[in-house]
């Protein structure tokens, strides 16, 4: 604990002229002692504040303690908004944090604020830091913040779409963000849904299980609660007979504007090439060599803006890219988020601790148990309790399991977008298969397999399928990754389709926040297991592959060479597991209902995606306080503008394979 | 020759003199719409249309060990415009619904819904979300429901068996697409500060005119 005697109360405004009656509520709050502490869903208060680690007090005494005060449990807050940037720019190119990993917020109602969480963390490995800054809620519920917080786009550009979630789901404004719209909901959606005094139609209560739920054991629908009817709700006086209805408002505005060529109608057809500019102009940025062409001048083109999806065969899912072509080339991209938003976030919000296990399996629902993995040692950094041996040996045999059957997919469906249809994948979902079979006998499931808990896992392996995973670990697997290797790798048509393509050079794919196999195609060697170990992965002997072309076939060979990696782990854990003791799986009695203190704890694992963050807020009740996913495809997707433009659009649908995103974790 | 008995083949016709001997055994004599639906079923091309996790067991569904080509539905079309039978295979958003409405209302017909898992069904885990549509048919007719959470491949073969019975037992002189009178179009909802399902727009107006606030003020 901080013995921080300077700044008793970690909210004190003392330059932050803007923040400061949004600060004001938590200084007498701030100086009750800690212990009283009352249960359910009052936010933190007087909660003890966070030692500084050796970086961030490098950052106080750098900007001085007025504007750096250590926040409550982790990190440090900045008092000045107009300081923020500084700060950023500093923690980034003077203590060497060059990744944003994770940006968030938390709304903070009792005290009046929302806080925004940064995790800034170094793509050399170990842990990030936190840093906190505050805005007042506003007096209008359904109008933004009027403070706003300066956005963190030209420094990290993997901010982008995290704060325009964090505008869309708690109205805080981020001012100089390049497209401030509202990306999981659309544009027009009444209120800001994770603001805690926003409840969604079907509202019953801040935490379950609800007392509908089992009323002498009979149900009632939700609809029948409602005075709609169904699930919706509409502000006072709406009239739907006669409203402004623009979901996609300013979605292509930007495309429209700042571009060498001609403006495009609001239909997405090209109106009239404006004459001063000419066209010729165009032909020459895109240098097409029309050159044997004598009417040159008066060559008509147009762009045209496309929409691929929702509903599309190559979006893996229901993403939308709208991207604009030239030709067949790809000037511009946008993409739209949210068709598959399920509000993972509120519903975890109002789960109990436990709850929540289930639904990390349909984050990202091709690697379910690498999911759990995220949330449970997440919990268990904020309980304080360590799973058993044997239970960590099967954890890691499920995790590493997943990332082999997760890169199969990736891999079958790569070639999809390449264009061999199906025949790849089917190779690959057999594989899958036998792997998901093991899953289905252990757990019960094939794919949401509910298997983690706090402590331990839900079952052990019998015998037999321990035999199961020594069966594939040994023989299966390992020959069907030669062949697929054999089959793929050298493949002509392959290479030419996939070797630089996709380019992101390794010091963008940082500024982007990319993790996961796409980075480490870059060349930059991050991978959790080794740059911030959890579990018990620093055991096992085991190489992070790396690659340098930055490009599709990198990306694509990362998981090939991670794959037998993998293999690798679970051969040494299986091997291993014989000498911890059957049946003990569970650390401590289980429980129902965990009480996890007050507190707050980022945890992060490698997902086959990529880093998957939790960043949990406990108030000491049985529920999360705050529930937040950082989810890699999200975040990698910020870089697919840069990535793409320039390809032709064909290739624009093998970049986005490559990038191997799942829409449950996209959108949440 | 042997006689291979075939009970759709008449005994009549059979035996009828007037009838050459090398197209005995070897016409069927069957009704029209068994005639009909007998194609029609075996040649079903579902949409390839993914919403959620239960787009995932769709695929594994029709990938080799499951094989749906057994059932003559491995087809499957990108387009709408192409497709017999929409598999709704995920959590239908708020978001998504007017897209999935205009798919439905772009399929010709005879056309058909299936209503895969939980969350198609009725919203599953994530019914209570804001965002979450409390079941498929809120919008669009479904003809066959397949719980789970994903439903096992199993299970999704077993929804194209009762569908195919359902196909069984239909007439053409009643199915509804043959009828004269208007198309059968479902307006598609549209997002305003929530989603709008046209078809109530009346009852919506009256019922937010007397309506409490919609944000309430958190109780201290």
């Amino acid at each position: 604990m901080a013995e921080e005697t300077t700044n008793p109360t970690p909210a004190e405004p003392a330059t932050a002229a803007k923040a400061a009656p949004a600060a004001k509520p938590t200084s007498p709050a701030a100086a009750k002692p800690a212990a009283a502490k009352p249960a359910g869903h009052a936010a933190p208060k007087g909660p003890p504040l966070a030692t500084l680690t050796p970086e961030l007090a490098q950052l106080q005494q750098h900007f001085g303690e007025s504007i750096i005060t250590p926040a409550p449990y982790v990190g440090v807050l900045v008092n000045d908004l107009s300081k923020l940037r500084d700060v950023m720019t500093y923690v980034r190119d003077q203590l060497g944090f060059d990744m944003l990993a994770n940006v968030t917020a938390v709304d903070y109602i009792k005290e009046g604020y929302l806080q925004v969480v940064y995790h800034p963390q170094r793509s050399k490995g170990g842990q990030p830091i936190t840093i906190k800054v505050r805005v007042p809620r506003g007096s209008d519920p359904v109008a933004p913040t009027e403070v706003a917080v300066p956005s963190l786009t030209p420094i990290y550009a993997g901010a982008e779409f995290q704060e325009r979630e964090i505008y869309d789901m708690y109205g805080v404004r981020f001012e100089g963000h390049p497209d401030l719209r509202r990306i999981l909901t659309w544009e027009g959606f009444y209120g800001w849904p994770l603001r805690k005094d926003w409840h969604e139609p079907y509202y019953e209560g801040d935490t379950k299980p609800f007392d509908s739920r089992w009323p002498g054991g009979h149900h009632e629908l939700a609809e029948e609660r409602v005075p709609w009817g169904d699930n919706v709700n509409y502000p006072p006086g709406f009239d739907p007979l006669n409203f402004n209805s623009d979901p996609d408002a300013g979605l292509y505005d930007s495309m429209l504007s700042g571009v060498p060529n001609a403006p495009i109608g609001p239909n997405g057809h090209a109106q009239q090439a404006p004459q001063p500019q000419g066209v010729g102009a165009a032909v020459s940025v895109y240098d097409r060599n029309y050159n044997t062409l004598a009417d040159e001048e008066e060559l008509q083109t147009d762009q045209i803006i496309v929409n691929m999806g929702p509903q599309h065969p190559s979006t893996h899912g229901v993403l939308r890219m709208v991207v604009k072509l030239d030709g067949e080339t790809v000037t511009d991209l946008k993409l739209a988020l949210g068709y598959l938003h399920r509000n993972h976030e509120k519903i975890g919000e109002r789960n109990t601790w436990l709850h929540n296990i289930p639904y990390t399996d349909r984050l990202d629902y091709i690697c379910g148990l690498a999911n759990e993995l995220g949330y449970v040692i997440t919990v268990e950094k904020m309980m304080g309790i360590k799973p058993t041996e044997r239970a960590e040996y099967l954890r890691v045999i499920m995790a590493e399991l997943t990332r082999i059957e997760s890169h199969f997919w990736a891999i079958g469906f790569l070639l999809n977008d390449l264009g061999a249809f199906y025949t790849p994948a089917l190779y690959f979902i057999t594989e899958r298969d036998l792997i998901l079979d093991l899953f289905e006998s252990v757990t019960g499931s094939r794919l949401m397999c509910n298997y983690m808990r706090f402590g331990g896992v839900s079952r052990d392996f019998t015998e037999d399928q321990l035999a199961h995973a020594r069966e594939l670990a040994f023989d299966r697997i390992p020959r069907k990754i030669d062949e697929l290797e054999q089959l793929l790798t050298e493949n002509e048509i392959i290479k030419a389709r996939t070797i630089g393509v996709g380019y992101l050079p390794a010091e963008r794919s940082i500024n982007y926040s990319l993790t996961g196999p796409c980075l480490r195609a870059a060349g930059v060697p991050y991978d959790i297991r080794r740059a911030d170990p959890y579990s018990i992965y620093d055991r096992f002997d085991f190489e992070i592959p790396v690659f340098y072309g930055a490009d599709v076939y990198d990306r694509y060979r990362v998981r090939v060479a991670e794959m037998r990696q993998s293999l690798r782990i679970v051969q040494q854990a299986l091997n291993q597991i014989d000498q911890t003791k059957p049946g003990d799986i569970q650390a401590g009695k289980k429980a129902y209902n965990h009480r996890v203190p007050a507190g707050e704890a980022y945890g992060r694992v490698e997902t086959p995606k990529g880093e998957l963050g939790f960043y949990l807020v406990s108030d000491g009740g049985q529920n999360p306080y705050r529930y937040h996913v950082r989810s890699s495809s999200f975040i990698n997707l910020n870089a697919l503008k840069e990535m793409t433009v320039g390809h032709k659009v064909a290739d624009a649908v093998v970049i986005l394979g490559s990038l191997d995103i799942v829409l449950g974790e996209v959108d949440r | 020759m042997a006689e291979p008995t075939n009970a759709n083949v008449s005994e009549e016709f059979q035996n009828d003199p007037r009838v050459p001997d090398e197209l005995r055994n070897n016409v069927f004599i069957t009704s029209l719409d068994k005639l009909y639906n007998w194609g029609r079923k075996r040649s079903m091309w579902p949409m390839l249309f993914g919403l959620a996790c239960c787009a995932i067991e769709m695929i594994a569904t029709a990938a080799s060990r499951h094989d749906l080509a057994r059932f003559g539905w491995e087809l499957m079309r990108a387009s709408p415009r192409q497709a017999d039978l929409m598999i709704v295979s995920g959590t239908v958003t708020k978001k998504m619904i007017p897209q999935i409405v205009r798919l439905y209302n772009q399929m010709p017909e005879p056309r058909y819904v299936i209503a895969m898992g939980a969350c198609a069904t009725a919203g599953g885990p994530f019914k209570e979300g804001y965002n979450v549509v409390s079941g498929v048919d809120k919008f669009i007719p479904v003809d066959v429901y397949i719980t789970g959470c994903p439903p096992r491949p199993e299970a999704l073969l077993h929804s194209f068996i009762k569908l195919q019975e359902k196909i069984e037992k239909q007439s053409l002189r009643n199915v509804p697409w043959y009828r004269q009178g208007e198309e059968d179009v479902v307006p598609v909802p549209a997002l305003g500060p929530d989603l709008v399902d046209m078809r109530r727009a009346q009852e919506i107006k009256e019922k937010a005119a007397q309506a409490a606030p919609a944000l309430e003020q958190p109780t201290a």
